[in-house]
């Protein structure tokens, strides 16, 4: 057992972990942060994307370890006093989800993308976005959100 | 799905690294970011008693001018690295091919010489780094050597750095002022390439002075179009005379054949995709 500290949505924590431990194993078993989803548990979909250190990463392919003295943001840490991030009021208005289930990632992502490039060309929304698949194949609206959150005007 | 149990030990010092790869031997493996390790230990390909992390190593981290040439750490993130001033300046191709390497998300975690060192002949930086004549900086408890990129990559996930060895740093001669392009052909978004191809030129007058080709997934090692590079030379940057020399992108590679397409096809596609990675390299 090794153990780790780390900030996880403005909180404090510190726990045991064994090694092998992945870092939304730990979020999701130790912490209850379930709001973070394994989608294909090889790296691919993305939908367990957190900030870590402020950079967007694929939770499923760190360790818990690797994160020790780092500071995670997962979905849950987006809405600051009850108001939704800008982001997921985006995606809620502009109906940027189908089944649901990569619209974790996809918000995570997606601000990981804006605050690099605030005001993104619709191509670049969806290489910012390639590391997250949707399988509903609903990506229209996903771009759509994004464009909306940056306070662009949304491709009809 | 979830790694067999390893220990863990994450050193401060590359010295404190070498010590732990000399006591646990074949039973370690080195993490840098993790992109390609991880999953291999997930789906237990791999199954080392102690794993090695890099990631506390400050000195192998950063982008650094000396002289004729740039020295990118080791632990450098692709991201830092694509977006590095130095690496723009003096090794644009680099910065061209992290453009499409992966996706974002891995960018910011996968290091450079971790996926070097890893050495999947897919992978998208061995065919720049040979390109430009790149050498790789190996330490171990002897001290430092310097590896050629043409000795480096030695087969198939197989490279110059000894069992008891840490790979610290590359270091890229400057090319300042060279057109670069990454010609990748990929069969869906964030896959590994079918085939891609790293060019970089210096155009005078309107003529290609100089190019330098690397193919990737070409063979079991990324390699040097040379054939390419030579019939390039003094030609004019038009799209029958590139064209013409890109017909000899195929030579002396050794593709294999897979589901994607066979190694006639990959032959065929790595003349044409020479073309476009000439011919965008040179601004036509």
């Amino acid at each position: 057992m090794t153990r780790i500290s780390l900030t996880v949505d403005g909180a404090a924590v510190s726990d045991d972990v064994e090694p092998r431990m992945l870092l939304v194993q730990y979020l999701r078993e130790r912490l209850g942060k379930t709001g973070t989803v394994i989608g294909c548990d090889t790296s691919n979909c993305g939908a367990c994307t957190v900030h870590l250190d402020g950079t967007s990463v694929k939770s499923c392919n760190v360790l818990a370890v690797q994160a020790d003295g780092g500071e995670v943001t997962t979905i849950e840490g987006l809405a600051q006093d009850g108001q939704l991030h800008p982001v997921q009021e985006a995606f809620r208005e502009c109906h940027g989800l189908q089944c649901g289930f990569c619209t974790p990632g996809m918000i995570m992502q997606s601000v990981d993308l804006l605050k690099e490039n605030p005001k993104p060309s619709e191509e670049e929304i969806r290489l910012g976005l390639e590391g997250n698949l949707c399988r509903c194949t609903g990506y229209h609206n996903i771009v759509r959100a994004v464009q909306h959150a940056s306070g662009q005007g949304v491709t009809s | 799905m979830i790694p067999a149990q390893f220990d863990y030990v994450a050193p401060t010092s590359v010295e404190d690294a070498l010590a732990a790869l000399a006591e646990h031997g074949d039973d370690a493996k080195i993490i840098a970011g993790g992109q390609s390790l991880l999953p291999v230990l997930r789906m237990r390909l791999n199954a080392p008693e102690i794993v090695i992390d890099l990631g506390r190593i400050d000195s192998l981290r950063g982008v650094r001018d000396d002289g004729d040439a740039i020295v990118i750490g080791a632990m450098t993130p692709h991201s830092v690295v694509g977006a590095d001033p130095l690496v723009n300046e003096h090794a644009l191709l680099i910065a061209r091919a992290v453009e499409h390497l992966a996706d974002a998300q891995v960018r910011h975690r996968g290091t450079f010489g971790g996926a070097l060192a890893h050495a999947d002949p897919a992978g998208d930086l061995g065919a720049p780094v040979r390109a430009l004549g790149a050498s790789f900086v190996i330490q171990g408890a002897g001290g430092t050597r310097t590896v050629s990129a043409d000795d480096f990559f030695v087969d198939l996930f197989e490279t110059a750095i000894g069992d008891d060895e840490i790979l610290t740093a590359v270091r890229v001669p400057k090319h300042t002022g060279w057109g670069a392009h990454y010609e990748k052909f990929v069969r869906v978004a964030h896959q590994w390439p079918i085939v891609a191809v790293a060019a970089t030129v210096r155009v005078e007058g309107g003529a290609i002075a100089e190019a330098r080709i690397g193919l990737t997934n070409m063979g079991s090692t990324p390699l040097r179009a040379t054939a390419v590079e030579a019939a390039l030379a003094g030609q004019p940057a038009t799209e029958d005379a590139v064209r013409a020399a890109a017909a000899h992108a195929a030579e002396r590679t050794s593709p294999p054949s897979d589901l994607n397409g066979d190694a006639d096809y990959r032959r065929h596609l790595a003349t044409v995709i020479t073309r476009r990675a000439v011919l965008a390299a040179a601004g036509g």
